[in-house]
């Protein structure tokens, strides 16, 4: 089940246990390496510049692209979207795949799929998705996305793939949501994961992601998954867990025991800090600033219980 | 297992797919409190910084409630007990429906179910 072409691997015979590093920039996402040892904190501009990324192993995650939004926030997020993937496009060292943690049009329309697709194969790099709120607005509550992106999937889109030893997991949180409630799993989804891990190592490296935050970001604003403590229990016996999300627009992290949690910026718009606005609705900034609030931040990740460490440069300015 | 997706070549010719939406020429009722409505004026709830406004609304039966979006992210209006389901509705998009049954009406926005809101409707008891 587990198995995958470039993972020769049996599930449990992994005995790599890796450090995930990431860096940010501006929409354009997150850069993981994955190297035994600790990783240095790296910028996308020495990244770019170096001869070589000491990693053996790297993957992007991208997120929010929003494309179709073109409010005053952004009227043009088909064009920092198409800004990333240059960004993509230009790093010395090819990432093996991208994770794109959803919202990737705006309303589900088929043209901003298609946009967006266009734009996103042009990294040549392999993808996979799990679908925002935004992409299931269809008629078909969801058809439209998983016609183009479920195939292979469980239910509403979720499935598991191992790479390089690391065990990869794509949940769906946004289908069912209920009246005062946050994301939401579901029972189905959860049984699943339980069983998809059960045959695992403990040593195993596991990377999580779904769009909106596994654990409680922010209630007041719905930040948060009413179901998310039951994917923790679950992953609780592995070594090193990592939580990728979007949804939130904005780079926030924990680390709790093994687990390390990172949301991811959008590549469209910012949205405010928990709390700091009226509503969670997109941030406006200046025309010449949008790129400078996006900004670019390192990130590096130690497995284990230390603090993230967060390194942020402004795109722009 | 899935493989990564291919992404599917741009269609071409592929136009934006139309949503059709009641669309109603109502202009919002001034000096009406929202609290207690007797009569059957249309009413209009706002959607403006994920919140609905009021967000209790009394009406009497026969009301037509509009709910309009003034965020720039879209938003739906979806009742607990599933009698009525917006469409998505993008900036200042619109969606009306007509209470006719007195009872009350929990609702609640299916993309931010944090967002909640309630329409009573009463018969008038003057
Ligand atoms: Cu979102």
């Amino acid at each position: 089940m587990h198995h995958h072409p470039d993972s020769p691997s049996a599930p449990g015979a992994v005995s790599r246990r890796g450090a995930l590093e990431c860096m940010t920039w501006a929409g354009a996402g997150l850069l993981w390496s994955l190297a035994g040892g600790l990783p240095s904190a790296v910028g996308l501009g020495r990244a770019l510049a170096a001869e070589t990324v000491a990693a053996p192993f790297t993957f992007l995650q991208i997120s929010d692209s929003h494309v179709g939004f073109n409010k005053p926030a952004n009227p043009d997020a088909l064009g920092t979207l198409r800004e990333a993937v240059a960004q993509i496009r230009a790093l010395p060292e090819k990432p093996a795949f991208i994770i794109h943690t959803g919202d990737i049009s705006h309303l589900s329309k088929d043209q901003e799929f298609d946009d967006a697709d266009q734009i996103l194969r042009e990294t040549g790099l392999p993808l996979f998705f799990v679908p925002g709120e935004h992409d299931l607005l269809d008629d078909g509550q969801g058809r439209a996305y998983r016609d183009r992106y479920g195939k292979g999937t469980r239910g509403a889109g979720w499935y598991s793939f191992d790479r390089q030893g690391v065990h990869f997991i794509g949940l769906v949180n946004v289908v069912d949501l209920r009246a005062g409630g946050l994301g939401n799993l579901g029972s189905a989804q959860l049984d699943w994961l339980e069983r998809d891990v059960a045959g695992l190592a403990s040593s195993m490296p596991i990377v999580v992601f779904a769009h909106i935050p596994l654990w409680t970001v922010y209630p007041e604003w719905g930040w948060g998954t009413q179901d998310g403590a039951r994917v923790l229990a679950c992953l609780k016996r592995f070594g090193s867990v990592t939580v990728l999300n979007g949804h939130i627009h904005q780079i926030i992290q924990k680390v709790e025991g093994n687990v390390a949690f990172h949301t991811a910026r959008s590549t469209a718009f910012p949205q405010p800090a928990p709390g700091t606005a009226p509503s969670p609705g997109p941030l406006k900034v200046p025309a010449g600033e949008l790129r400078r609030v996006l900004g670019i931040a390192s990130v590096q990740f130690v497995r284990g219980s230390e603090p993230l460490a967060i390194i942020d440069t402004p795109l722009a300015g | 297992m899935p493989s990564a997706q291919r992404l599917p070549r741009r269609k071409a010719g592929c136009g934006i797919a139309a949503i059709t939406l009641q669309i109603l020429a109502l202009a919002p009722v001034p000096g009406i409190a929202a609290a207690e409505r007797t009569r059957t004026d249309p009413v209009v709830i706002r959607i403006d910084n994920f919140t609905f406004a009021p967000q209790t609304l009394t009406v009497a039966p026969g009301t037509s409630v509009t709910w309009v979006n003034g965020d720039d992210i879209p938003h739906t209006v979806v009742a607990q007990n599933k009698l009525f389901r917006s469409k998505t509705l993008d900036t200042d998009e619109r969606f009306t429906f007509t209470f006719q049954v007195p009872g009350e009406y929990a609702y609640f926005c299916s993309l931010h179910p944090h967002m909640t809101g309630t329409v009573v409707v009463k018969a008038s008891t003057d």
